[in-house]
């Protein structure tokens, strides 16, 4: 008996060691890591089309679609898009998809993107009632030009008051807060689709930030530079355990004066951000915006006071969010 | 835990938990208990408080014009932006964005208050549970708040309506006029500003004081007195009584715990001295956070010091809630001990709250020793001070406003 108790042991030890790869490909995690290192990279796509408005001003729906595939097959290293949102989301799942939409038409997430994702995720064998498009207002979502959908079997799109937030709290370190019931309760895959924006108070808004529309009460979580607020927020098990993709619109992006939008002072990027690492994103999405910045002859966002500290917080020990260290990094231009 | 007030015009409404100073009720009934016992007085009167029908949801969005009204005491800046100078906090806030109070909007360089008359909770209280002791006692005041507050602290025992955005808390219309009516017709002789923070919702208490005091009725405020020099000046200028919780005696504790500064909280107690207001304050004191001997003494010290020994000062007991469960119930020693040291220290009117039967809720006459205002629960079951506000005893005067 005690025998066969030890060899069980050992097995199961074994299985757990030998697993630990195929338990986080459950999310298609296991692409986080570059293969054959010894640390583990985390992947930035960087998808750039600067023919993607054509000759208008308006993104061209089939180039942000064909982007976008260009984008995740390289995430993912999948011959065919499809397989790589396989890689995410399975039949059955009820899949959120967190867009910006305080900018108004002027710089919320874009419309074209969202419905050629709607697409992908259908043919990945979502059904069209089981995805959501949301934010935390429906107004909010009608001004940046999203057409709301509550019920049957059309692509869902609404903002949290239409079903509240739910009615305890969630709880780490500096943050307590209520959460849309849009993610506890209508969802269990959540894809983070931000912008790209600089921030008076944050430095950047990009997808950490992002998830403040989650929350009842983000006014709460301005005051030092967002820090340590935003890196808390996102280590809420409710929000963590649901995010499988950041997926950053930088078709259109704010590289001062943010986070209202400003014409003058945005640039058409034409560009899509794509990881599940969402600190290494911010963290290639700040540098763009410093990039930017000094093109434009501007103070970097350190020496205006206000570089985005919480990037790094989300990095550190106590939350290993991501990485920030640009070493471990891996930035994939397609 | 609820009991029945019996007001002076003979209608009974529920008055709250008798453990809890303050809040109004406990949280999982009290949206039930605020809003049926604000619609039963609404109802009671033959209308409405304006909103037919009167039941929204908290998922309802409130987009209401008549909420929306320019807010005092900010600065309009370039961009479109705005620095509000109601408190402290300075929040810089740029078109259609909040304040860190949740309930003040930049609209296109215009700052606007969004909670003017736009009320989440209602009650008539016993003035004891405000606490107020030294404020006509064995009165009822009528209680209102709106959504909001401009600080976050841990222990909230209304974190529910002070920690959301006013769209987000079921609501009414109740302008200025309409509570003070509402005030005389339950014969409470004071509208009293409370359960969130009347900070935020200044401009709805100044004109509903001044409502009251057109129509005879007093107002006080209970506040965390986090606000401006001049805000202060306007708005509680326009009180006839405040209380104030200090929340500690440390920086520390309010940036940690509290997410506010102590400087400006005791430059408004001096200021509201120097204005003439009569004052109470009030500390919770949390077990292992704001409960050492030192920061007793430190307290009482300054409380002597800066505005004078006859200052009722209340240490009050803790019951988790909010962010801090893990912490137990403030021991009643430790209350005790708060005491013993504050009254070591020469502070005349030292009180307990929030441990019910317990002798230190009772006014006694600093020279002579004598019981003077004796208190069950929230009610004051004896009250012996003379009209002219002296100990009946040894004719001692004892501070405060003692009779209408």
């Amino acid at each position: 008996m005690d025998a066969m108790h030890s060899a069980s042991r050992r097995d199961f030890i074994r299985k757990c060691l030998s697993g630990a790869l195929v338990l986080r490909a459950g999310a298609g995690a296991e692409l986080l890591a570059e293969e054959g290192r010894a640390f583990a990279k985390s992947r930035v796509v960087v998808a750039h089309d600067p023919l993607l408005r054509g000759t208008g001003s308006t993104v061209d729906s089939q180039r942000i679609g064909t982007l976008l595939d260009r984008s995740m097959q390289a995430l993912f290293r999948r011959d065919h898009p499809i397989e790589a949102w396989k890689m995410l989301v399975r039949p059955g799942d009820r899949v959120g998809l967190k867009v910006n939409a305080l900018g108004g038409r002027g710089i919320s997430t874009n419309l074209a993107l969202v419905e050629a994702i709607c697409e992908r995720l259908q043919q990945a064998g979502i059904r069209a009632g089981d995805i959501v498009v949301w934010d935390r207002d429906s107004e909010e979502l009608e001004h940046a030009g999203f057409h709301l959908a509550m019920g049957g079997s059309r692509v869902q799109c609404y903002g949290t008051e239409r079903v509240d937030y739910a009615q305890d709290l969630s709880a780490y370190g500096s943050v307590g807060s209520r959460l849309s019931k849009i993610l506890t309760e209508r969802t269990n895959v959540l894809i983070n689709l931000p912008v790209l924006k600089d921030h008076d108070g944050a430095g950047v808004t990009i997808g950490l930030k992002n998830m403040y529309g989650v929350i009842h009460n983000p006014n709460k979580y301005h005051p030092d530079g967002c820090n340590p607020y935003i890196a808390d927020l996102n280590m809420l098990p409710e929000i963590r355990t649901r995010m499988r993709l950041t997926l950053c619109d930088a078709t259109t992006a704010i590289y001062d004066g943010g986070p209202g939008y400003k014409p003058e002072r945005s640039w058409k990027c034409n560009t899509l951000l794509v990881s599940q690492d969402p600190v290494a994103l911010d963290f290639t999405g700040w540098q763009a915006i410093e990039r930017k910045r000094a093109e434009k002859g501007l103070k970097t966002l350190e020496e205006e006071n206000r570089a985005p500290h919480y990037i790094a917080t989300a990095a550190d020990p106590q939350h290993r969010l991501g990485t920030c260290d640009p070493k471990r990094i891996s930035t994939v231009e397609v | 835990m609820l009991y029945e007030l019996e007001t002076t015009a003979g209608v009974k409404v529920p008055a709250g938990d008798v453990f809890q100073e303050e809040n109004p009720a406990p949280r999982s009934e009290r949206g039930l208990l605020d809003r049926r016992s604000f619609m039963m007085c609404a109802l009671a009167s033959g209308a409405a408080l304006g909103v037919p029908g009167s039941a929204t949801s908290s998922a309802q969005k409130q987009e209401d014009a008549r909420f929306i009204v320019e807010a005092k005491f900010y600065q309009k800046l370039q961009d479109k932006k705005i620095k509000c100078k109601l408190c402290p906090r300075e929040c810089t806030v740029g078109d259609r964005e909040r304040g860190y109070c949740g309930v003040r909007e930049n609209r296109g360089g215009t700052y606007y208050t969004l909670v003017h008359s736009r009320v989440c909770a209602a009650h008539v209280d016993p003035i004891e549970k405000k606490p107020l002791f030294h404020y006509l006692p064995g009165t009822v005041a009528f209680s209102i708040a709106t959504a909001g507050c401009n600080v976050n602290c841990k222990f909230c025992q209304n974190w529910d309506i002070s920690q959301a955005r006013p769209e987000q808390v079921p609501s009414d219309y109740a302008p200025p006029q309409r509570i003070a009516e509402l005030a005389k017709q339950y014969d409470c002789p004071t509208i009293a500003y409370t359960y969130s923070e009347p900070v935020v919702f200044s401009e709805f208490l100044m004109d509903t004081a001044d409502a009251g005091h057109q129509a005879g009725v007093r107002s006080i405020v209970v506040s965390n007195g986090y606000i401006q020099q001049e805000a202060l000046k306007a708005a509680y200028g326009k009180m006839d009584a405040v209380k104030i919780d200090l929340k500690s005696f440390s920086e520390s504790y309010y940036r940690n715990v509290v997410t506010g500064q102590l400087k400006p909280v005791l430059e408004t107690l001096v200021t509201l001295r120097k204005m003439g207001k009569w004052l109470e304050i009030v500390y919770l004191v949390l077990p292992t956070l704001n409960d050492s001997d030192a920061e007793f003494r430190n307290l009482a010290q300054w409380i002597k010091t800066n505005l004078g020994p006859d200052v009722p000062l209340h240490f009050t007991q803790y019951h988790p809630e909010y962010l801090l469960k893990n912490l137990p119930i403030t021991p009643v020693a430790t209350l005790e001990r708060a005491k013993a040291t504050a009254d070591a220290e020469g502070l005349h009117y030292v009180y307990i709250g929030n441990v019910p039967g317990h002798l230190a809720q009772n006014t006694y006459c600093p020279q002579c020793r004598k019981l003077l205002v004796e208190r069950v629960g929230f009610t004051a079951s004896r009250m012996l001070i003379r009209k002219d506000g002296s100990c009946p005893f040894c004719k001692h005067p004892i501070p405060g406003i003692w009779h209408a």
